[in-house]
């Protein structure tokens, strides 16, 4: 049974601007690595989240293409250096088409 | 590495002292060096500083015997240079005297006749005396007393208490701060109650938790004596959780972390620290590794290798102090601080022995109240020994074979596998075995012997394993402890190989065949890192042992054959 | 005080396949990558561009705690402007079923061309680094993390 893919994120919710920013993101995904096999010998199909992407007011910041070495429930850190004021949204992207999204204000003043 | 001046410094006891005759002329020697409690604390003060530092007393109230080791083989690096040297070695180059008190606290030759002259060593009263003195010598406002981690775990009142006997005597010795390694061995919550609750420090700057990487423990504390800033920053063993039951604390994470360690040290400097120090449970080698890398720290205390050395090891601008175990030695380092920086320093490695010094009588009663539960079980008479019985020693000890011995018998098995602890009092021929003897030397808290079947393949993949832990020639991949103890098989080891290619000449030592990599084996062991190890604790298959074969006797083990050392 | 011997239990038997390494993690006869299969993937993104050394700083554990959950850290020196900055950087593992760990996409709006994840590591083995900076350099760095089965700690 797959768990249900609930997003994390740590960020600040206030930034100067051109500060650097550490942003943590977690989701919990068994990531299937499509290598292994069930006690009857066959090999468990691969269901992974294959990518990830960032973007600040509707413009991509960071992407990452994860691969099936990717450990289950996904940890992913990145920077921005704060600008303006705007929103985050995080997207994961499941190998089944589905996506998971989490949003995040930041303040830049 | 050594300077002359320390170096002085290091044997200004032992040039004080005849050089003896050695081992022929025993008695004479003995008398004449006895050292008195004056000699071991006698110490030409240096500026407004001092640091205090024990380590790796593994929960050793009260005075016993242990070995040092006659097998230390350093590699890469570390090959032939202190503490990687024993024995006449060692004292040659500390200029220690054969059969001398410091020979004795110090080697392993001739180890029976001098500790039935010099006495035990050793006692958390005793070495609340010597801190006692030194407080009463500089004054409360310049002592820093600072402990390098595996105090908690080691003994049966520890264990049954989970650590409180020992975190009660620490507290009262007024314990400034400690780091920890088995520790963790109590479980995250236990070590977090106590962490919280304790007077003394617990720091770590080197553990995160696995979810978000924060910080687990505070990482340094500022300390003001003798009117100068002292950041400590503690370091916990980087390998706990893979020398240890991970599942006991799994939300944490450890390793080395170099960058985040430098980063602890410079924001000391911008904090006003005029002295940095490194309270670290790195090991030896691994710390000496490190003083080269991390800018900037002035003094590390060294602990998990059980290293003790008479001297400092300078690198670079850093020096390295080696303490030794078992509540054995308290090291003194006096410092001098001149505009906000370390001048000089001064060092005495001050030897506990038991005879000479006298319980300090407040320490002396909470240590009787604190095993005074316990002490009618701890000195149930189990069996007796007419070997010397002892662990510490790359390849194997005495008493570690007394225990593969007691698990082929007691679980009828092929082969058995016994961890490379280096902790574990020694024991010499005629004592008796107590209950207290038998948990010296295996309290722990996943005790579990197991039985089971193992490949020749995957006997051979474990002693590769756990050779690469001690034997890869960059301490940074190097995990503590000595060679697993095997019984009931020989092997040869060639340790200048690499990882696959160390481990040769596998024989199953009863019927003189070698071990074939297909078949499989009945194989008992404990200390399993494994959750739901199933057995009974290795205590109760020892007991059982001893209780049936009589007065211990122990040939020489030549099962293990080394080259490339 | 007699202990009976027990027999061997599935229990026991998954952990001693647990103590001889991590075998379990992936199936039987399943082939591992190697080296060159490292270098085929390189080849494949970046024909037979020169890799400069330096400028990336690659932090894995020399020891992983647990090979299912090796964290590794990777960070380019750059300014990160819109003319100079670190477009890409790939993880290559060189021991593990398949070549490919991640692939991340910087932007100069990053300020700091870092990331850190964590990843499954089969055996012992070497991670490789690629970085493709702004103007078509390449730099590269590797470093070896390994993986044991741990115990008798002293």
């Amino acid at each position: 049974m797959a768990t249900a893919s609930i997003p994390r994120v740590r960020l600040p919710a206030q930034a100067k601007p051109g500060e650097l920013i550490e942003i943590k993101t977690l989701i919990s995904h068994e990531m299937e690595s499509g290598q292994r096999r069930d006690s009857a010998g066959k090999v468990i199909p691969r269901k992974i989240i294959k990518q990830f992407v960032a973007a600040f007011n509707g413009k991509t910041v960071f992407e990452a293409d994860w691969h099936p070495a990717i450990s289950a429930n996904p940890y992913q850190s990145f920077f921005y250096k704060a600008a303006e004021s705007g929103e985050f949204t995080f997207t994961w992207k499941d190998d089944d088409g589905s996506e998971y999204v989490a949003k995040n204000k930041l303040t830049v003043g | 590495m050594i300077s002359r001046r320390e170096f002085l410094q290091a044997t200004a006891a032992a040039s004080a002292l005849t050089v003896g005759g050695g081992v022929g002329q025993l008695g004479r020697v003995a008398a004449q060096q006895r050292l008195t409690q004056a000699d071991i604390t006698r110490f030409d003060p240096l500026g407004t500083v001092t640091l205090l530092y024990v380590t790796d007393i593994h929960a050793q109230l009260m005075p016993l015997h242990f070995r040092e080791p006659s097998i230390n083989l350093g590699v890469g690096e570390a090959r032939g240079v202190p503490p990687h040297i024993s024995d006449a070695e060692f004292r040659k180059y500390f200029k220690l005297a054969t059969g001398s008190a410091e020979a004795f606290a110090l080697t392993s030759d001739d180890f029976v006749a001098l500790a039935r002259n010099y006495g035990r060593m050793g006692g958390m009263d005793r070495v609340a005396t010597l801190i006692g003195a030194v407080r009463a010598e500089r004054g409360d406002d310049k002592v820093l007393l600072l402990d390098g981690g595996d105090n908690w775990q080691g003994s049966w009142t520890s264990l049954q208490t989970r650590a409180q006997d020992m975190v009660e005597v620490m507290s009262a010795l007024r314990l400034d701060a400690m780091v920890g390694h088995w520790e963790f061995t109590y479980g995250a919550e236990r070590v977090k109650e106590i962490a919280d609750k304790a007077p003394f420090a617990f720091l770590a700057q080197n553990v995160r938790d696995n979810e978000w990487q924060e910080p687990v423990f505070e990482a340094r504390k500022m300390f003001e004596r003798g009117g100068a800033k002292i950041a400590v920053i503690g370091q916990a063993l980087p390998r706990t959780a893979i020398a240890n039951p991970r599942w006991m604390f799994p939300k944490w994470e450890f390793g080395i972390r170099e960058e985040d360690l430098q980063k602890q040290v410079d924001e000391s400097r911008a904090a006003g620290a005029a002295v940095v120090v490194l309270l670290s449970h790195n090991g030896f080698d691994v710390d000496r590794k490190l003083a080269r890398r991390v800018k900037g720290l002035d003094v590390i205390l060294t602990a998990h290798t059980h290293d003790a050395m008479p001297g400092l090891i300078r690198v670079g601008d850093t020096v390295l102090v080696a303490s030794g175990s078992h509540g054995k030695f308290v090291s003194r380092l006096d410092i001098e601080v001149k505009d906000k920086k370390v001048a000089g320093v001064r060092f005495k490695l001050m030897p506990v022995f038991s005879d000479a010094i006298a319980p300090d009588p407040a320490m002396k009663a909470l240590v009787e109240r604190v095993r005074a539960p316990f002490a009618k079980d701890l000195a149930r008479p189990i069996g007796k020994t007419d070997s010397l019985l002892y662990r510490r020693g790359n390849f194997n000890g005495t008493f570690d074979d007394v225990i593969c011995h007691a698990m082929l018998a007691e679980r009828d098995a092929e082969i058995s596998l016994s961890p490379g602890f280096r902790w574990g009092a020694t024991l010499l021929p005629g004592d008796a075995i107590t209950w207290e003897d038998v948990t010296n030397a295996t309290a722990i808290t996943y005790p579990n012997c197991y039985r089971s079947q193992m490949t020749g393949a995957q006997l051979k993949e474990i002693l590769e394993d756990v050779a690469d832990n001690i034997f890869h020639p960059d301490p940074y991949f190097q995990g503590g402890g000595d060679m697993v103890r095997v019984g009931g098989m020989g092997y040869a080891l060639d340790i200048s190989k690499s990882v696959g290619s160390r481990v040769s000449g596998m024989v199953h030592l009863k019927s003189g065949k070698p071990i074939e990599a297909a078949k499989s084996y009945t194989v008992a062991g404990w200390a399993s890192v494994n959750e739901n190890t199933q057995g009974p604790p290795i205590w109760d298959v020892l007991a059982a042992h001893l209780a049936k074969a009589g007065a211990i006797r122990i040939e020489p083990n030549n099962s293990v054959k080394v080259t490339g050392a | 005080m007699v202990l009976k011997s027990v027999e061997k239990t599935r229990r026991e038997t998954l952990t001693l396949a647990a103590m001889a390494g991590l075998a379990l993690l992936i199936a039987p006869r399943m082939s591992l990558a190697d080296e060159a299969a490292v270098a085929a993937e390189i080849k494949k993104l970046y024909g037979d561009k020169k890799l400069e050394s330096g400028k990336i700083k690659l932090d894995v554990p020399e020891i992983a705690e647990n090979g299912l959950v090796v964290p590794i850290n990777v960070e380019v020196e750059s300014p990160m402007t819109d003319s100079n900055y670190v477009k890409t950087v790939h993880v290559f593992a060189d021991g593990n079923p398949l070549p490919g760990v991640v692939s991340y996409r910087f932007t100069p709006a990053c300020g700091k061309a870092a990331a850190s994840i964590r990843m499954r590591l089969a055996q012992t083995q070497n991670i490789v680094c690629i970085a493709e900076m702004s103007n078509g350099a390449l730099h590269s760095v590797k470093a070896n993390v390994k993986v044991t089965i741990g115990g008798c700690g002293g």
